[in-house]
């Protein structure tokens, strides 16, 4: 279907995740020409992703979510610390939607669509075209059919693997440091301790410098994953943990397992410079991801709406150059890099916490300031409880 | 070097696409595939594989 594509755009779009496809929407407002490509057969699919997204994110985006983009409504989440003990956190600010991605991906699409859009599934972006050290095309394989289409500046929203970036001089590989390794089920015919509360469990034997998460999707069926170390893997896989784990709950043994999922998710790491001649990144290719719980859908929508205004505004000054785009790196700082290097820094607290040192702070932590600290809030108030939970440590040391 | 990817194991996540460091591995028919010229044997891809579908073969 290469008659649906004209041979130059504003805007290309590589990939048609919420990233891609919402920079796309955003653009085509703005009243650009914009074209937004995905590898794969449909949009929405394969997801790699727990599905989780905030009442605030909806709320703060102004999301119109149809109820088919929704598998379930979340009331708050419960925590277990290492050693069992549970941390339930329900109220303002904990609930949320565990989302049918493959739905929601494809209603962005839609709306990219109805702004005015060019999508496309099934296109493969197998090169960026470059000319001068600046990026101003990509040669395509358009449903089957190879293709050349210029543009004026490319997105990289082609999520964590970030190909298309690397080709156009964005930015090198993901230091393996800052990415966890993800494996998930989508079970079914599973006993759940509350449909709508997401579970969450601790623990080095379990899931190292990580979690496993039970993200209700229905009364009995949800995503059970978990997220581990980067490096942690090779013989011990986060598969290998999960399955330990799951072998150890009769609730989900009696269960089925309709999908699965896993990669890499960023935790941190955030970029100086997303963009470069002629290109700027979105989302996960530029790892644009909450550090500590992993989160990348609100956090791209976020980014998209930066990166369109920018975008806009090059394109009609006609300087598409990396220091034409440089606004978007101040401004994503500004709205979103400050606050997320906050909980990066709580996050690195956490990854070098033993179990017990993470028992003693599940002891003095209400849900309140564990969802604090989950956005990087209210530090002050942090920073006394973390005074009480170092003088838990010292009187557990001294035998107190 | 070359990675050799297990496809019964793999869940094409890309992950392995995604950490390694000097573009050895790219998607071809929905798996990853290595390219012997490129792959340096660091074994990123192998360790951080969440569904350890990765095996590093061939001498450095």
């Amino acid at each position: 279907m290469k008659d649906l594509v004209k041979s130059e755009y504003d805007v290309i779009v590589v990939g048609c995740g919420p990233a891609g496809t919402s920079t796309a929407k955003e653009c085509a407002k703005r009243g650009l020409s914009v074209l937004a490509l995905d590898r794969n057969l449909e949009i929405g699919t394969p997801v790699r992703c727990g599905e989780g997204l905030s009442s605030n994110s909806v709320k703060t985006l102004k999301l119109d979510l149809p109820q088919s983009a929704i598998a379930q409504t979340i009331k708050g989440a419960v925590v277990y610390a290492p050693n069992g003990r549970r941390i339930k956190l329900s109220f303002k600010g904990t609930d949320g939607y565990v989302l049918e991605r493959k739905m929601f991906d494809k209603w962005l699409a839609m709306e990219a669509s109805r702004a005015g859009a060019t999508v496309i599934a099934k296109s493969n972006v197998y090169d960026v075209i470059m000319e001068n050290g600046k990026a101003c095309g990509v040669k395509a394989n358009i449903v089957g059919e190879d293709m050349t289409i210029k543009s004026k500046i490319v997105v990289a929203a082609d999520g964590v693997e970030s190909v298309i970036a690397r080709k156009a001089g964005l930015r090198s590989a993901k230091n393996p440091m800052f990415v966890d390794s993800g494996f998930q089920y989508e079970m079914a015919g599973i006993d759940l301790e509350n449909p709508h509360m997401i579970i969450l469990y601790f623990g080095a034997k379990i899931a190292p410098r990580g979690y496993i998460w039970i993200f209700p999707k229905g009364k009995d069926a949800a995503n059970v994953g978990i997220g581990i170390g980067g490096m942690l893997g090779g013989v011990n896989t986060a598969k290998k943990y999960l399955d330990a784990w799951i072998k150890t709950m009769p609730g989900l043994m009696k269960g089925s397992i309709i999908e699965v999922n896993g990669g890499c998710i960023p935790v941190g790491n955030f970029m100086k410079s997303m963009v470069s001649d002629g290109c700027l990144g979105v989302g996960d290719s530029v790892n644009q991801v909450n550090p500590i719980h992993g989160g990348g859908i609100a956090e791209s929508i976020k980014a998209s709406r930066i990166a369109a205004d920018v975008l806009a505004k090059a394109v009609k000054s006609g300087n598409v150059s990396a220091a034409g785009l440089e606004e978007y790196n101040k401004r994503w700082w500004e709205e979103r890099g400050d606050s997320l290097k906050n909980v990066e820094k709580v996050r690195e607290m956490f990854e070098k916490m033993s179990d017990e040192e993470m028992n003693d702070l599940a002891e003095v932590l209400s849900g309140e300031d564990l969802v604090d600290l989950a956005h990087g809030k209210n530090f002050a108030k942090l920073a006394k409880i973390y005074a009480k939970y170092k003088m838990k440590g010292i009187k557990r040391k001294i035998g107190l | 070097m070359q990675v050799n990817v297990e496809r019964g194991k793999c869940i094409s996540c890309f992950g392995c696409v995604s950490v390694c460091p000097v573009m050895a591995l790219e998607e071809k028919e929905r798996f990853p595939e290595c390219d012997q010229k490129k792959c340096t044997g660091c074994s990123v891809c192998v360790k951080f594989c969440p569904a350890g579908a990765l095996k590093l073969e061939g001498k450095r």
